[in-house]
């Protein structure tokens, strides 16, 4: 685990929150570039290997899902963290899928996405309130008994009540102290959640998020 | 009777000892009633009978008064007229039938005649007591004070029927023999469970009448306190609201007139739920209304979602309610957060802030945002509501609501 203030890319085709995150993370992160397309995305990442990459999820070009998908190829240790306002499931459950270690929404405040950007680095899991409430949506139906794989198709009772606290706001260390573990036991879940997540076979998935993006 | 000519027959209830013929026929004739009814005894005796059946087949052909003629005198008629007016009907009937030849036994037939009388008297003691006038209700003593005679003089008449039933009981089994010959106990049990039903059948009707009344009076309980709740989350909001920024006419205006189509839509009769409604919707939107009135963000997740129905309005006005206070005392704390949970079993909302927090066991009781609109309002929906707070730790409201069907 590397120590210290982590680098970031910021990758988003908006110039003004791309400035505006930078001022937010002024003392906290370390910003190695700015990028506006998947190309020019790719490219920089390759150059200056940063800890974090900060994504959007929605960009001319194929979007962040491109974005990881490329620099994977050749880097597949990079560790992505998906920022974005749109609330569309269908986004936000193909770019975790597709490898981002978490997803939090634009109006996080700078030292929480500070906080969120050292996690990512650390190899954790970060689930905002709404990435928490999808995938509670998303695991919610039972599949018949001999379709089920235990290990990726469904959540334990833990990871549902983790996730549920995260969707009410709290955070990893109230959670903690809510449920009596260590704060460490609450991250582990929540990765084991990511990782059903990016690999469950759960066909639903993307049934799911398609039919919550027609009622939303 | 300014012109009685021109007056169709009518059975006149309103002044009659049995059924109003008597008194009917001498309202179309201008004489005195008395003058049929002496008429009627007489014949009913003379001819054995024959009379009292002519009486029951004017009864039925003659309709009554309907209509608004006279003013009525509005009297109760006296339950003992009644009932001796059945009884010499029945007894009418009975001589009537000896006459014709048809001729049971003395044994069955005086306890018949003895029975109708009780029967009458018991059953005319259910009717509800009249309208009472204002004038009368004005004084609370003096009601009460009629109600207990009344009370009173009607245990007496109601145990004398008793007696008269069961008397009648008793005086069929002794004529028949069967209190000696004890074998014959499958009759005696008929008879006296036929006379218990006679004399219990008044008051289960009673009963029955008075849990009805009873259930009318809760609901209308909890229409008002619907009502209550109803004002204090739109008009009181809106007045506290409109006395804190009382410096700014535009924001003032436009509260006011909000809630003037609020409550205007409101006073119309809640319009019928479209069929796309649904419940994630609905709470997203108070949630988007609270935040544009309050200016406190609100941060909402819902997972899953099902249709609308009148429970689950009230369970988005609760929560709403939840919503709103949170606005309104932990502003400062951050965002609030809503976070609901929909399932086919139930429905869950979770409002939590960071705000100051409070001492649930110290809000004075006159709060009605906490006790009625969110905590009553989702019990009467047969919910459940738990507040947790504390001085410094902020506050967590969790409503709990099973679906229906």
């Amino acid at each position: 685990m590397s120590r210290g203030i982590p680098s970031v890319v910021i990758v988003d085709d908006h110039r003004i929150f791309r400035t505006g995150v930078r001022a937010e993370l002024a003392d906290l992160v370390e910003v190695l570039g700015e990028a506006e397309s998947v190309e020019e995305a790719i490219g920089l990442i390759a150059d200056t290997q940063p800890d974090v990459v900060l994504l959007d999820v929605h960009m001319p070009g194929g979007g962040g899902v491109e974005v990881i998908r490329e620099v994977f190829s050749v880097r597949p240790d990079q560790r992505f963290l998906a920022l974005s306002v749109s609330d569309a499931p269908e986004d936000v459950i193909a770019v975790v899928r597709a490898g981002a270690r978490g997803y939090v929404t634009k109006t996080i405040t700078g030292p929480e996405l500070a906080d969120a950007v050292s996690r990512v680095r650390d190899g954790d899991a970060v689930f905002s309130p709404r990435l928490a409430g999808f995938v509670l949506d998303a695991f919610a139906d039972s599949l018949p008994a001999d379709e089920v794989d235990p290990e990726l198709d469904q959540l334990t009772s833990r990871e549902r009540e983790v996730l549920r606290y995260i969707a009410r706001g709290y955070l990893y260390k109230e959670i903690a102290h809510r449920l009596g573990i260590s704060a460490k036991t609450v991250e582990a879940h929540v990765s084991s959640v990511l990782r059903k997540l990016q690999l469950s076979n759960r066909h639903e998935l993307s049934r799911w998020a398609v039919s919550r993006r027609l009622v939303d | 009777m300014g012109k009685p000519a021109s007056q169709p027959l009518r059975r006149d209830e309103a002044n009659s000892v049995v059924a109003g013929v008597c008194a009917g026929i001498g309202r179309r004739f201008a004489i005195d009633p008395a003058v049929p009814r002496i008429g009627f005894v007489v014949i009913a005796i003379g001819t054995s009978g024959i009379g009292a059946l002519a009486y029951l087949l004017l009864w039925a052909v003659i309709p009554a008064e309907t209509g608004d003629g006279e003013p009525r005198r509005p009297r109760r008629r006296g339950s003992w007229r009644i009932a001796t007016g059945v009884g010499l009907l029945a007894l009418s009937i009975v001589l009537a039938f000896r006459q014709l030849g048809v001729w049971w036994s003395d044994a069955l037939v005086w306890p018949l005649v003895l029975a109708a009388f009780g029967v009458a008297l018991l059953w005319s003691l259910t009717r509800p007591a009249p309208e009472e006038s204002p004038a009368e209700a004005a004084t609370d003593g003096a009601r009460r004070a009629r109600r207990s005679r009344e009370a009173a003089g009607r245990f007496s008449l109601a145990g004398f029927g008793v007696a008269l039933v069961l008397g009648a009981g008793l005086l069929f089994l002794w004529a028949n023999g069967v209190l000696d010959a004890a074998g014959d106990a499958a009759l005696a049990a008929l008879v006296v469970i036929v006379g218990l039903g006679l004399v219990l059948a008044p008051l289960w009707w009673r009963f029955a009448r008075s849990l009805a009344a009873e259930r009318a009076e809760r609901i209308r309980s909890q229409e008002r306190a619907e009502l209550a709740a109803h004002l204090h989350d739109s008009v009181l909001q809106t007045l506290a609201l409109v006395q804190r920024r009382a410096d700014d006419p535009s924001d003032v205006a436009q509260l006011a007139r909000r809630q003037e189509r609020e409550l205007r839509a409101w006073l119309a009769g809640a319009p019928p739920l479209a069929p796309g409604e649904r419940l994630a919707d609905a709470l997203r939107a108070a949630a988007v209304e609270i935040e544009e009135t309050r200016g406190t963000p609100i941060e909402v997740v819902v997972v899953g979602d099902c249709p609308l129905d009148d429970r689950l309005e009230a369970f988005v006005a609760a929560t709403r309610e939840a919503l709103t206070n949170a606005a309104k005392f932990a502003a400062d704390g951050g965002p609030i957060r809503l976070y609901a949970e929909i399932e086919d079993a139930r429905v869950k909302a979770f409002v939590d802030d960071r705000g100051e927090g409070f001492d649930p066991d110290r809000v004075p009781p006159d709060r009605r945002g906490l006790r009625e609109s969110i905590i009553g309002r989702i019990e009467r929906q047969g919910g459940h509501a738990e507040v947790r707070s504390g001085p410094g730790r902020g506050t967590e409201v969790e409503l709990t609501l099973a679906r229906s069907e």
